[in-house]
């Protein structure tokens, strides 16, 4: 019989209480068999659960209808929160969370030496050839470079992003094509026939996705090769930008400078091996090649990261920041509800005395007001999930470049998150009110009338405003932080002008173009004829544009002073052609300009800016001082102002700038000029088909690409940013709006409740200023403890995103101030309303009522 | 937990579930508590149908709040009476719902017959 009655606990309370005597009256009679009697259980417990479920949906429909103005608001509240929460996880997901697409993708790290100053720097060639033999725990190790070449004869010339790969880089990836075969060990040998493999994207576009481009030809930077396979649509490596990979053959001579850095190193680690373990191995193995190579790899240490961690601080950091502020969101959203829910409840408090007093248990009560929440906030979700869909375009702008397919999407993993986070908070915010409610839910609802339930449960609703308040502090404080940062990275000056300016990329390939006379005649044709078009002011090639390369520097020795490149003794290196300083209005401060004359016979010159004068020749005129520089030695001829190479947000390494005819023949191909700026006076834009004549007509295989004006470059670095930004600020107002809507509620309320206290007290002689006194103490002592909580959490929060707060410090006085202002002035609007109410209670009428 | 206000169409219950019509049956000749009526059954239906306590409870429940059945306060001598117990009535209301569901099934039989489905009327 015992056990008979533990499985009655299978049936809803409610039903046990009303039969459970009974039944066991019956199963003590029929003498019925356990496994009958278990079995029997079984079969009707889940149908007298559903039963009760569809009566209660039914109500549910029912109450639901009736208040429809409270049912909208609270479906939208939830379809925010959960919205927001969705958006967001679904760009973490793919950003943090998500595997790579690579067979036992976490034994995959990446490797990188390091350098005071640099905590990660490409391999060159010569160390990544002693790290591989050298290192006892990697399976193997393999290296990546990233360019791009002109892909000529396959319609419009087009400049695509490859990659060159050590022959055992598919290997070591685990990857295979989707046809042909992946580059193998044998292509990479100096003298083997030149192979190309080919992404899906680029097969489709540039060859019509015909399988007989396998063994075929392509002029690749005017060199012959062939297509041997063809990656699967979602591979992309080192990043999704990459269409094309193509074998390093590397000569001996390529070992022979150890501070040539170019290379990415890629490594599985061997089974059982852990990071930490990698890591100490190869600072070992870094150690030891300092002490055989004492000069050239001074200072020079490794890093390994896992793969999946490849990601900037400030990538992750922006997308962590995002989650905590949504989480916050969802939270406020909860809180407000479960406060319109307990006012709600209580507000039907003679309804719910009616069905305790028809004979309903507090179970079946609880279970009542769980069903409407859970309706409540599955509505919610559907709706929050349809909103994360629409704001996901918006939210992708986030998503760094990365090895993985496609873009953020609502996908099965993200449907998930969102219904559980639909359950959560469905049974978060419903609960509570439920229990507390049905707690009280006796007679007493009737005696007392629309009074009953102050006490206790205002302390609740008052914990849930000062939550609110808290919550919406914190919000309001990053956001106002984040703001200022990002209003403080705007208004640094770039050292450049970047209204009016056009730039695209003529990559000119080699060794077509391998003498500098050949590149010579190129650039001036295109020059001279972007000169005459209508509006243009100036024109000018450089190696790489302000804010498209952070790399190309190289150490600095001055006057003959050798000087150590660990300790930042280091300059960025940029060839450029005459004009280019009044192209971008980079001012001269002293000193020539680079003109035609500074040609490949003539001495090494160069320009300087002004932090290159400061930092190696304080107190000193530059001009005329000789430095060694890239291998030459260089006179300085001009100094011109300082420009932000790395982006607004990094110092960036002093500049130094040489004349693009002095690139030396066969040396330096990543330093030939490329990016053509052309500043006009009218539309930059509507520039561009006179441009693709110009350089068509210089050469009709010569791509153009990477079209677009210097201030979307310059927008393009501040880009993840300010859309970052935007959403914690409009995460704030909601945040600041739910809380005030949270405040109104608590005292419509409290006034309405204490009406006749108010009645007696105008009765005897109270003043309105009295009244006010009074109503809003409340208010102002919840949101007084909301600021100064809010304050402490803020400043907490200000700590764990410092990276992020550029020119702002965590306890920003001023975003304090304003933060406190505005929640404060958020209780005042909040409280207007029910103020004026109480203000306006009429003695005679209140006391009458009552 | 609901009380109707206004009886329902005695057509807007049917089909009954089998059991529900068991019971009707059972509790139409006098009130009945729930072991008795489980007997009724059995002896009314030679053994065939023996309803378990988890269904005809189910059942009662659904009646009760359809308004088939009521509780009725009304007890045997006490002598007779295990206090345990509960005795439930048919309503009026349960009662038209049976009577639609017997003209139903009566019909639907007539309607296989005329098909060669069912044996000739005994």
């Amino acid at each position: 019989m015992r056990f008979y009655r533990a499985l009655l606990h299978l049936y809803p309370a409610s039903f046990r209480a009303e039969y459970s005597q009974q039944m066991c009256a019956v199963f003590a009679e029929r003498q019925t068999s356990w496994l009958a009697a278990s079995w029997d259980v079984l079969r009707n417990a889940p149908a007298v659960h559903w039963d009760i479920l569809r009566q209660d949906l039914r109500y549910t429909a029912r109450t639901l209808g009736r208040a429809r103005g409270f049912t909208a608001v609270a479906i939208l509240v939830l379809a925010l929160g959960i919205g927001a929460n969705t958006a967001v996880f679904s760009v973490t997901d793919y950003v943090l969370i998500r595997p790579l697409p690579f067979p036992s993708a976490d034994r995959l790290v990446k490797v990188w030496e390091n350098l005071p100053g640099y905590r990660e720097m490409e391999l060159s060639p010569a160390d990544y050839r002693d790290w591989k033999k050298l290192n006892t725990v990697f399976d193997d190790m393999a290296a990546v470079a990233t360019g791009s070449v002109n892909l000529v004869g396959e319609g419009t010339p087009e400049r695509i992003e490859a990659a060159s790969v050590t022959g055992n880089l598919f290997a070591v990836l685990g990857v295979k094509p989707l046809l042909g075969r992946p580059i193998i060990s044998a292509d990479d040998q100096p003298g083997a026939p030149l192979t190309a493999v080919i992404s899906y994207a680029l097969w489709q576009k540039a060859f019509g996705g015909d399988p007989g481009v396998l063994g075929r030809k392509v002029n690749l930077d005017g060199t012959s090769y062939v297509v041997i396979g063809i990656m699967p649509a979602q591979f992309g490596f080192p990043d999704q930008r990459v269409e094309l990979w193509m074998p390093f053959q590397f000569t001996e001579s390529a070992y022979s400078d150890r501070n040539n850095n170019y290379l990415e190193g890629v490594a599985r680690l061997r089974p059982g091996v852990s990071l930490p373990q990698a890591r100490a191995n190869l600072t070992l193995v870094a150690g030891q090649l300092r002490r055989q190579f004492p000069k050239e790899l001074e200072n020079t240490g490794a890093t390994v990261n896992a793969l999946h961690d490849e990601l900037s601080d400030q990538s992750r950091l922006l997308i962590l920041a995002l989650s905590g502020a949504a989480l916050c969101v969802l939270l406020i959203a909860c809180t407000n509800l479960a406060n319109l829910l307990l006012a709600r409840a209580l507000s039907r408090h003679k309804e719910l005395a009616v069905r305790t007093a028809l004979g309903a248990g507090r179970e079946r009560l609880v279970r009542q007001l769980v069903t409407e929440s859970m309706v409540l906030s599955l509505l919610g979700g559907v709706l929050g999930v349809f909103l994360a869909y629409l704001a996901l375009p918006i939210l992708t702008r986030l998503v760094p470049s990365l090895p993985v397919p496609g873009v953020p999407s609502i996908d099965l993993r993200v449907l998930c998150f969102g219904g559980i986070v639909t359950a959560l908070t469905g049974i978060g915010f419903g609960t509570l009110p439920a229990l507390r409610v049905s707690r009280d839910s006796d007679f007493k609802g009737l005696r007392e009338g629309s009074r009953a339930g102050t006490g206790r449960k205002s302390s609740l609703r008052s914990a849930l405003i000062l939550i609110e308040v808290t919550l919406s502090m914190v919000l309001l404080i990053s956001a106002g932080l984040l703001l200022r940062a990002l209003i403080s990275i705007q208004s640094v000056d770039p050292g450049f002008r970047t209204d009016g300016v056009l730039t695209l990329q003529t990559a000119l390939p080699l060794p077509k173009y391998d003498l500098v006379a050949k590149r010579t005649a190129f650039y001036r044709q295109v020059l001279s004829q972007v000169h005459a078009l209508p509006g243009v002011s100036d024109a000018a090639y450089i190696s790489f544009l302000p804010m498209t390369m952070g790399g190309g520097i190289w150490p600095v020795d001055i006057d003959g002073k050798t000087l150590d490149r660990a300790v930042g003794h280091s300059a960025s290196l940029r060839f450029i052609t005459p004009g280019f300083f009044s192209t971008l209005q980079i001012p001269l401060r002293a000193g020539r300009n680079m003109n035609e004359s500074d040609a490949q016979d003539r001495p090494q010159v160069a320009v300087v800016s002004d932090s290159f004068a400061r930092r190696y020749l304080p107190g000193e005129s530059p001009l005329g001082h000789h430095f060694k520089f890239a291998y030459y030695d260089r006179t300085i001829v001009g100094v011109v102002g300082d420009v932000r190479v790395r982006g607004l947000e990094r110092s960036s390494e002093p500049q130094v700038y040489l004349p693009y005819q002095q690139v030396p023949d066969g040396y330096f191909p990543f330093y030939i000029p490329k990016d053509l700026a052309i500043r006009t006076s009218g539309n930059p834009g509507q520039l561009l088909p006179a441009v693709w004549r110009i350089v068509r007509n210089a050469d009709p295989e010569q791509p153009i690409s990477n079209v677009r004006t210097l201030a979307e470059i310059v927008q393009t670095n501040t880009a993840p940013r300010s859309v970052q930004v935007r959403i914690i600020v409009a995460f704030a107002a909601l945040a600041l709006l739910l809380a005030g809507i949270g405040i109104h509620g608590l005292l419509s309320f409290s006034v309405s409740n204490r009406s006749s206290e108010i009645a007696v007290r105008v009765a005897l002689g109270a003043q309105p200023r009295d009244i006010l006194r009074i109503v809003l103490q409340q208010s102002l002592v919840l949101a007084a403890a909301g600021v100064l909580l809010g304050l402490t959490l803020a400043y907490a929060a200000g700590q764990a995103m410092r990276a992020l707060l550029v020119g702002v410090t965590p306890g920003d006085p001023a975003t304090f101030l304003i933060a406190a202002a505005l929640c404060l002035l958020m209780t005042a609007a909040g409280s207007l309303a029910p103020s004026l109410r109480a203000i306006r209670v009429d003695p005679i009428t209140a006391l009458r009522a009552d | 937990m609901s009380t109707p206000t206004k009886d329902p169409l005695p057509q807007t219950f049917l089909p009954l579930p089998a059991a529900t019509l068991h019971i009707l049956m059972a509790v139409a000749e006098g009130d009945r508590h729930g072991y008795a009526i489980i007997q009724d059954v059995e002896v009314r239906t030679g053994g065939e149908l023996k309803l378990s306590a988890g269904t005809l409870y189910r059942s009662i429940q659904r009646m009760l709040e359809q308004g088939l059945l009521v509780e009725t306060r009304e007890r045997p001598a006490p002598e007779l009476d295990d206090e345990r117990r509960r005795y439930y009535r048919i309503t009026p209301l349960g009662a038209a719902v049976a009577k639609a569901e017997a003209t139903r099934l009566a019909k639907l039989v007539r309607w296989a017959r005329g098909m060669g489905f069912a044996p000739a009327k005994a």
